[in-house]
């Protein structure tokens, strides 16, 4: 056992292994204050919260508490390893100041008060506004990390129970674009590849998916094919030098907004050099003269000025993806959070497509999730669609749900497309969406234009409930707080990015009254006495193993089949769906048969015009895929909506740090990652710091039509032209200024605008102005391990020191860390 | 030979609608959606006034190349904050995509029969843009109208 400090190493101690071989098992452990393993009481099975990997791991539990954790080596998802949030963020959970009552509005502030009191009080406004307007009043904005069985809940009650139309999750956000992707080319959600595909990849293609700070465990999987014989070729495409680029063999860092050209390109090369599995695109899809058509105008050279990336490169790009043997091409937010962000995304589906690189080991796509439940979420129906990936526009799949529900076909809302949380905050902003329910999610913070988003949340005409574990920026706004258990503190399953399935098992008891989600929607529908057609009550379970027990039937028969999954076969670790009598074990990889999902009857949608956004009508989708064959669609490149100018000069692109998630409404309660990265910064070119007379840890002015905030100058590797700033930093911890701004919200600054097509909002887009405010006192407060990383001399290295020292048990004959090598490659 | 009465109007239409586009945004632009799509979809009509006024020629037409700025009145009133004027005219945007549509369904036709091969690509590369535009503007109006008439 060897003991290392993973702040400073957040991927640890590299275990080198070969194509085809099973990934070496290392097993990472962090126990609190001094604790050996053996002072443990018990160790709880459960997965990972703070991103979407969904590691495997046990909480140890002492004297009735949390104190620490340890990662599962049997999963097949991370083999033991855990990243720093993992290591550390389970701390958050016993934070002095955790909500333990609930809370109600009174003469304008909130103050505790009983259950009894506050539910009464959003039961009495909910059967109001029924009466008043209908459920067209009502609007649900839940997350990405509950659980599966409560997403189930939530969605029944939402639609069956109250028949609106209006239910979304924060996963509009991070996911939207993955599973729209995914209808488009493939006809039903699902993700097609596997974490295992690493194991076997010739060549790894990552779209605008720094997975080295968004997923350190898997990105430890890539390192360790890397250390190791024959390593997988890595193209990278991203405006920023991340630990992904260093470690590339090509790497585009194309202009923002033009994702959508840079695509268009490489499928044209990919074409016009013939890499094209004829067979396979003939057998298995529709749609390909549509491609080739689309993609003619986009030659290298007129691609290269447009994305400004060098053409010899744009070539490698497509030499390295267009010759691969086994492509694994994975996608994240540089292309969700940016314009035309489906239209981009379909593009990597499609040179999965034209290269049959699909369904077999090594050649797989991975459209990939931020948060650890959003598969849970969008398969359940919590993100508006209908619940196990039904189709809203096909009668017969509305009906099928009528009858699992035993509720009437019209009952269930389908006469449009769900309402995303987008227009459902213009509707709030109108006045006809009249309560919002918000649970574990802070779009006080985490939408786009906060200043629009706090003038609508905080209109008296809105009755906003707030279901959160802390007092967030949005829940300051509420007019009732609801105290939530937390993860570790309830029973429940979750399904990671790759279709895996693992049981969290309750580990202590929530703090004071605090309740699991679950019970709050349970409590819900028994106070509003929601019944099926037969009288019987609308939603039978009482529990958790119940509510799954019913989400095995909604699922079966569907792709997302968990009828073969059980509360106890999930202890054992987890297991990827579809699951079924046929296949027990899961399902390692979808669509291995060149079968897809997306056959008129049975696909989950028709797909949409991807600029409009119009969803396609029954018939047209007929006429076009008869056979239910994979969709290749492609559009044309629009120019983004709003350019750099001379008043505005930079591109805004925000995102994430490795050592936050989200809000930081946990994270930013645990020393450790707390201190990793304390405050908000701006990651700049060189020549773009100095253009405007600033240099390193220097206090800057960000402006846009929106808004601005103040931020600390890091001068790093990012590309000419662009700011890049962390979303994490509101002001739960600073408060807020005297108009309410955070002062220092990236979201002050972001424009609002999305994709037509998933209605995913874009976060990378807009154009920002930047001004020296004064001299700084020492470096940035900006982590150097990550693609943060400074150019200037002197900057103190990210350490955690003795807080941070983690135990790793590697394999026998590893040698330990001193023998091998730590971090990525040079 | 009436091609180029044809295609004069035509011009025209196209030349409306990317006016009542622009139109639209410019008086919603608290919609988001509606707001840039809007004018992505004006780039369009503006893409075919050009694309007809050069097909024009060959036809005794001296067209103009741009769709004109002069904003065409959509609203008789100022946009109301309930939504019903938005979805009142993105009615008016469908009325007008429909009407071009049917204009381009006749020239394709006339170029069928006069076997003018540039102009029936000229149809060809167009009318599935302006197809697009009417299912664009029935499809939010498909969205936008339950809440709007029921609250």
């Amino acid at each position: 056992m060897a003991s290392i400090d993973r702040v400073a190493e957040p991927w640890g101690t590299r275990t080198p292994y070969g194509p085809g071989e099973p990934w070496p098992a290392r097993t990472d452990t962090y126990l609190a204050d001094d604790l050996r393993p053996e002072d443990v009481d018990r160790w709880v099975p459960s997965a990972t919260v703070l991103h979407s990997n969904g590691d495997a791991l046990d909480i140890a539990v002492k004297d009735g508490r949390m104190v620490g954790v340890r990662g599962r080596a049997g999963d097949r998802v991370n083999r033991g390893r855990l990243g720093p949030k993992d290591l550390f963020g389970w701390q958050a959970n016993a934070s002095p100041d955790r909500l333990t009552r609930p809370l109600v509005r009174r003469d304008g502030r909130l103050v505790e008060t009983t259950w009894d009191d506050a539910m009464g009080r959003v039961v009495a406004r909910t059967r109001e506004l029924l009466d008043e307007q209908g459920p067209s009043a009502l609007g649900f904005y839940t997350s990405g990390q509950l659980f599966l069985e409560e997403y189930y809940t939530l969605a029944l009650v939402a639609h069956a129970g109250l028949r609106t139309n209006h239910v979304d999750g924060n996963t509009r956000l991070c996911t939207a674009t993955a599973a729209e992707a995914l209808k488009e080319s493939f006809g039903c959600d699902g993700q097609p590849g596997s974490y295992t595909d690493v194991d076997h990849a010739d060549a790894i293609a990552l779209f605008g998916h720094n997975v080295a700070e968004t997923q350190t465990v898997l990105w430890t999987r890539m390192l360790d094919r890397l250390a190791g014989p024959r390593p997988p070729a890595i193209l990278c495409v991203d405006p920023r030098e991340t630990p992904v680029a260093r470690a590339a063999t090509v790497h585009l860092a194309p202009r923002p907004g033009t994702n959508l050209a840079l695509m268009n390109g490489l499928l044209h090369e990919v074409l016009a050099r013939g890499w094209v599995d004829h067979e396979y695109v003939e057998a298995h899809t529709v749609g390909v003269a549509e491609l080739e058509s689309r993609v003619a105008a986009y030659p290298p050279d007129v691609v290269a000025r447009i994305c400004d990336v060098p053409e010899h490169d744009l070539r490698a790009a497509a030499e390295l993806v267009g010759t691969a043997e086994r492509l694994l091409s994975t996608v994240l937010q540089g292309f969700y959070q940016s314009h035309q962000a489906t239209a981009a995304a379909v593009q990597v589906n499609n040179l999965h497509l034209v290269r049959g690189m699909l369904g077999r080991p090594g050649a797989g796509v991975l459209q990939m999730n931020g948060q650890p439940t959003a598969e849970n979420t969008r398969e359940c129906g919590a993100d508006g669609d209908l619940a196990g990936f039904r189709n809203w526009s096909n009668d017969a799949h509305v009906s099928d749900l009528a009858r699992v529900w035993n509720v009437e076909p019209d009952d269930i809302p389908h006469y449009a497309p769900p309402t995303h949380l987008m227009q459902m905050m213009r509707y709030a902003e109108q006045g006809s969406l009249r309560m919002l329910w918000v649970q574990a999610t802070n779009p006080a913070v985490s939408l786009p234009e906060l200043a629009r988003v706090r003038s609508v949340l905080a209109q008296d005409r809105l009755f906003l409930v707030v279901q959160d574990i802390f007092l967030s920026e949005t829940a300051e706004l509420a007019d009732v707080v609801l105290p939530a258990a937390a993860w570790g503190e309830k029973t429940g399953t979750f399904t990671n990015a790759d279709r895996t399935v693992h049981l969290s098992e309750r580990a202590m008891d929530p703090p004071g009254e605090a309740r699991p989600d679950l019970d709050i929607f349970l409590d819900l529908a028994r106070r509003l006495d929601l019944r099926d057609k037969d009288g019987g009550p609308l939603v039978p379970w009482t529990d958790a193993e119940g509510a799954f027990e019913a989400w095995k039937e909604c699922s079966r028969g569907r792709l997302c089949d968990y009828s073969g999954l059980t509360y106890a076969r999930l202890r054992e670790g987890g297991v990827q769906w579809p699951c079924t009598a046929d296949a027990p074990d899961g399902t390692e990889r979808l669509y291995a048969d060149g079968a897809f999902w997306a056959a008129p009857d049975t696909c989950e949608s028709y797909g949409r015009d991807l600029v409009t956004g119009a969803p396609l009508e029954p018939t047209e989708y007929r006429a076009m895929n008869p056979d239910g064959k994979a969709v290749i669609k492609a559009a044309e490149y629009l120019p983004p909506h709003e350019e750099p100018d001379a008043e505005h000069p930079l591109h805004l692109v925000t995102g994430r740090t490795l050592y936050h998630f989200h809000t930081r409404t946990k994270t930013g309660r645990v020393p450790q990652l707390r201190d990793a990265a304390p405050d908000v910064w701006v990651e700049l070119h060189p020549d773009d710091a100095e253009a405007h007379g600033l240099a390193e840890g220097d206090v800057a002015a960000l402006t846009t039509p929106r808004g601005g905030i103040e931020a600390r100058v890091r001068v790093g590797t990012i590309r000419r032209g662009v700011a890049f700033v962390p979303f994490h930093y509101g002001s739960w911890d600073t408060g807020p200024g005297p108009d309410g701004a955070t002062g220092r919200a990236a979201n002050e600054l972001t424009p609002t605008d999305w994709d037509p097509a998933s209605k995913q909002p874009l976060f990378k887009a807009g154009a920002v102005a930047l001004r020296k405010v004064r001299d700084g006192d020492g470096a940035a407060p900006a982590p150097t391990t990550t693609a943060s990383a400074p150019v200037t001399a002197g900057v103190p290295p990210t350490v955690g020191g003795p807080a941070a020292r983690s135990d790793e048990r590697l394999p026998e004959g590893t040698g330990g860390p001193d023998a091998a090598t730590t971090g990525g490659p040079a | 030979m009436k091609i180029g009465t044809a295609l004069r109007d035509l011009h025209a239409s196209e030349g409306d609608l990317a006016r009542a586009l622009r139109r639209l945004a410019a008086e919603h632009p608290e919609e988001h959606e509606v707001f840039h799509v809007a004018r992505d979809l004006a780039g369009w009509s503006e893409e075919h006034v050009r694309g007809v006024a050069e097909a024009a020629r060959a036809y005794g037409e001296e067209l103009g190349a741009t769709a004109g700025e002069a904003p065409d009145q959509l609203s008789p009133a100022p946009a109301s904050a309930d939504g019903l004027e938005l979805v009142r005219d993105l009615r008016r945007v469908a009325m007008r995509a429909y009407g071009v549509s049917t204009e381009w369904v006749m020239v394709a036709q006339a170029a069928q029969a006069v076997r003018d091969q540039d102009l029936l690509a000229l149809c060809d590369r167009c009318h599935p843009g302006t197809l697009r535009q009417v299912r664009w503007a029935n499809a939010t109006i498909k969205v936008l109208s339950p809440q709007t008439l029921t609250s």
